[in-house]
């Protein structure tokens, strides 16, 4: 609530009726002590800016829970010779949000992860951040393929699922995976239309 | 708390009015300019596009730490609107076996400063459907009442479009449109070929600079709100300017509780609200009584408006408030383009729309439902948002991988990297936007049982689709499939069947709800006479679009403009006349 603009706006008129009423004068001028005045970023309603910073004073993931986000997201976007890494691109991060801003989540992730190091608890005697590279990939490979995943490793299949559209949704969205992706939008321009050499590569114009 | 009082202030406007969103705002320009002192309440905050305070247009995705995602805004973090289906504190309800969503913004400006810019005239039939079709109601007035207010109305606020001389979907004085993206060419010879028109879109976007706003940059963001005030938003084009009259006495943070009736004439002489940030109960008092808090607000507005007179809340002799709820009905599908992969890079933001769009193109009474529908379109290479990659197990064995040979769905590493890369920008979605039938078993009332935080009662709501509207939108499915099919399209996710109403959208998801307060010739079953004046209240006008009959396929937008400019001189020249 911007009230201040709002005593502005009578305040600037004929009339100050509401401005002047008492009730509200010391409604205005009561200040609760000792509470550091957040500062709202523009564009943020005071809500928001207040629950952005609790969430982000907040922890979700343990440090073995992080880790493994980590390692699982390097292996969905790895770094290749166009860009960096899930994790070079700050996805981890995100994805702890995530957790916390949409509670949903915490379930099923913090429950795959779980699932995950019992699969391989039970094949390889370790958690899964802990196997060697191509144990961790032996796994993976049972789960990132939908269709040809066996049926006991379903759980496993929709957790990656998951993994796999917060990890994506993480990295292009990114300065670093907005410019791989070639996305050249959000600024100022003028739209003239599809440019001539695409309309050809498609063999399509303006002129029906 | 203190114990609430009633503070009556001592100046008396020549109008007070409830709502500053579409309807509201241009009747605080109007009338303002026209010389009237006018108190506008909204319940929300003051907002202006153009303040840093407020502006997230430009933003990048990783400068939300959501990236964008939808938490506490409906429509995405950087959404302009305060508000949504949900507010806390501010509660309604549906009767078991029922459903109605209520978008509401609590801001300077309402919904529109977020809206889709859509901004269409109702055609001639669509004032008319009892007489045409038996069923339904006519508008006491016709298009030919309205025409020229759609015409004042895109001289003063823009909107481009095409002439095209359809009789369903009459042209305006449109700004030149914007050139079709990629996809939108696609869909457009697509629809050529199954004999679905494509057009051009018709939104409040100025392809042109007008009235000392700025021209539009063509970042696809209008519902960030634009701070060049190169969209309509009530806020930027309407109230603000309305408030530089010096006539307008702007009060934000005033939750309207009640219109308040001299109990001696009946007329009514104020409203009373709760003044938000200090939650004390005020007045303000004036001669008219314009009411525009949205159509199931302003119909809470009247229900809760009881006295020893008006027993059954205000204006509301026939019985009808809150009767006749309807929204748009809604359906959509989206599809994978092959032949869109693999795109070349530009920049193709356009505007925040669709470039085109297909307006009603059958006739009614060779269907198995009685009224039309028309499409708007989405796709093209956007701005990477919270969402983006989710689903491509379901998308990336549909076409074969770079080398040509089959692909497995899903899976990890470098190939699917590259796959995020390939399928960039070869998604298409469409909706179909439709006319439902207006029912009077489909309204609003006082739910008897709850109070939101300010102790006023809530709605509780009472709506059902009819077999009607979901078989127009069983129509709207084979329609999008046609066109899909007839671009070399794959339709995503299975086709909504009988199971779903075929995905018919629930009450109210659509966001243009009307007819809570409508007008009519006959006091009996109507609320207001074809000025928009209470039968029972002269000095009681409602300027949003619970005043409307029916809505045609057109989102309603437009006409709640047009039609609160026609109720603004009314007032004015009744004023003159002194009949009020
Ligand atoms: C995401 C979205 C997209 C849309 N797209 C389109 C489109 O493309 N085309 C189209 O035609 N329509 C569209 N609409 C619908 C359009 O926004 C509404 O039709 C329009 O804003 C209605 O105007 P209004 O004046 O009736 O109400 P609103 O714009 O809702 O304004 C009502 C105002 O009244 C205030 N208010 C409410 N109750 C009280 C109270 N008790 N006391 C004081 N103030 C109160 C509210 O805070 C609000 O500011 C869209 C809506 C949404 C949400
Ligand atoms: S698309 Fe145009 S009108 Fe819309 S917000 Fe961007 S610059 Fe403004």
């Amino acid at each position: 609530m911007k009230r201040r603009d709002s005593l502005k706006a009578i305040t600037l008129s004929s009339l100050g009726f509401a401005g002047m009423n008492p009730q509200i004068a010391a409604a205005e001028s009561i200040t609760p002590p000792d509470v550091k005045p957040l500062k709202v970023p523009g564009g943020r309603q005071k809500f928001e800016a207040e629950r952005d910073a609790k969430l982000n004073a907040d922890k979700f993931f343990t440090p073995h829970e992080l880790k493994t986000v980590t390692i699982l997201g390097d292996i969905i976007i790895p770094a290749d010779a166009k860009s960096g890494s899930a994790s070079q691109a700050g996805t981890p991060a995100f994805i702890e949000f995530m957790m916390k801003d949409q509670p949903q989540w915490q379930t099923p992730i913090r429950g795959g992860l779980r699932w995950l190091d019992n699969v391989c608890m039970k094949r390889f005697d370790k958690k899964f951040a802990d196997c060697l590279k191509a144990q961790q990939i032996e796994i993976i490979d049972e789960i990132a393929y939908p269709a040809k995943a066996k049926p006991e490793m379903s759980q496993g299949v929709a957790f990656f699922n998951s993994m796999r559209g917060l990890v994506a949704t993480g990295f292009f969205t990114s300065k670093m995976g907005i410019a791989d992706l070639g996305y050249v939008g959000n600024t100022p321009n003028q739209w003239e239309g599809v440019p001539a050499d695409v309309l050809k590569q498609y063999n399509l114009s303006y002129e029906e | 708390m203190d114990v609430p009082q009633i503070k009556k202030a001592a100046k008396v406007y020549d109008v007070v009015i409830v709502g500053s969103g579409a309807g509201g705002g241009m009747a605080a320009y109007q009338l303002s300019k026209a010389g009237a002192t006018v108190a506008l309440l909204e319940a929300g905050g003051y907002f202006d596009p153009a303040d840093p305070k407020y502006i997230n247009q430009l933003k990048w995705p990783y400068e939300s730490p959501r990236r964008g995602a939808g938490t506490t805004r409906a429509f995405g973090d950087f959404d302009a609107a305060w508000g949504g289906w949900e507010i806390e504190g501010e509660p309604y309800s549906a009767v078991k076996g029922t459903e109605f969503h209520w978008f509401r913004s609590r801001m300077l400006g309402g919904r529109t400063n977020h809206w889709g810019r859509i901004s269409l005239r109702m055609g001639p039939d669509d004032f008319k459907r009892r007489s045409l079709t038996g069923i339904g109601e006519d508008w006491p007035i016709g298009y030919e009442d309205l025409s020229p207010y759609y015409d004042k109305v895109d001289d003063l606020i823009g909107v481009f479009g095409s002439k095209e001389g359809l009789r369903d979907a009459p042209d305006g004085r449109f700004l030149p449109p914007p050139k079709m993206r990629l996809h939108e060419i696609m869909i457009k010879k697509a629809g050529k070929s199954i004999g679905v028109p494509v057009i051009p879109s018709r939104l409040s976007i100025l392809t042109k600079p007008i009235h000392d706003r700025g021209g539009c940059f063509y970042c696809s963001q209008c519902g960030r709100a634009c701070q060049a005030y190169a969209d309509f938003s009530s806020s930027s084009v309407l109230c603000i300017p309305a408030v530089k009259t010096g006539r307008v006495t702007l009060i934000n943070g005033a939750m309207c509780r009640e219109v308040l009736t001299d109990s001696k004439t009946g007329l009514a002489n104020g409203v009373s609200y709760v003044d938000v940030p200090t939650m004390t109960e005020q007045s303000v008092m004036g001669k008219v009584v314009v009411l525009a808090a949205s159509t199931c607000e302003t119909a809470r507005l009247l229900l809760n408006s009881k006295s020893a007179r008006f027993s059954n809340g205000l204006a509301n002799s026939s019985g009808v408030v809150g009767k006749y709820l309807n929204d748009s009905t809604g359906a959509s599908r989206g599809a994978f383009i092959p032949a869109l992969m693999d795109r070349k890079r530009y920049n193709e933001d356009g505007v925040g729309g669709a470039h085109v769009y297909s307006p009603w193109w059958l006739d009614n009474k060779k269907l198995d439902f009685p009224r039309g529908y028309h499409i708007e379109y989405g796709g093209g290479m956007g701005m990477p948002m919270y969402g983006f990659g989710f689903g491509m197990e379901g998308r990336n064995s549909l076409v074969p991988g770079r080398d040509g040979k089959p692909k497995e769905a899903g899976g990890y590493g470098a190939s699917l990297k590259d796959d995020f890369r390939r399928f960039y920008g070869a998604n298409i979605g469409m909706a179909g936007r439709g006319e439902p039938v207006p029912l009077e078993s489909n309204y609003c009332e006082i739910d008897p049982n709850t109070v939101d935080k300010y102790g006023i009662p809530t709605l509780r709501f009472n709506y059902k689709w009819a077999d009607a509207e979901i078989r127009q939108a069983k129509h709207m499915q084979d329609t999008f499939e046609e066109i899909i099919h007839a671009m070399g399209g794959i339709p995503l996710g299975k086709k909504p069947g009988p199971e779903t109403n075929y995905g018919l959208e629930a009450p109210g998801k659509i966001i243009h709800e009307i007819g809570t307060a409508r007008m009519g010739n006959d006091p009996k079953n109507s609320v207001l006479n074809k000025y928009s004046q209470a039968h029972d209240v002269k000095n009681l006008f409602i300027v949003d679009a619970a005043a409307f009959p029916s809505q045609g396929d057109k989102n309603v937008t437009w006409t709640i403009l047009a039609n609160s400019w026609r109720t603004s001189d009314y007032i004015i020249d009744q004023v003159k006349q002194k009949n009020i």
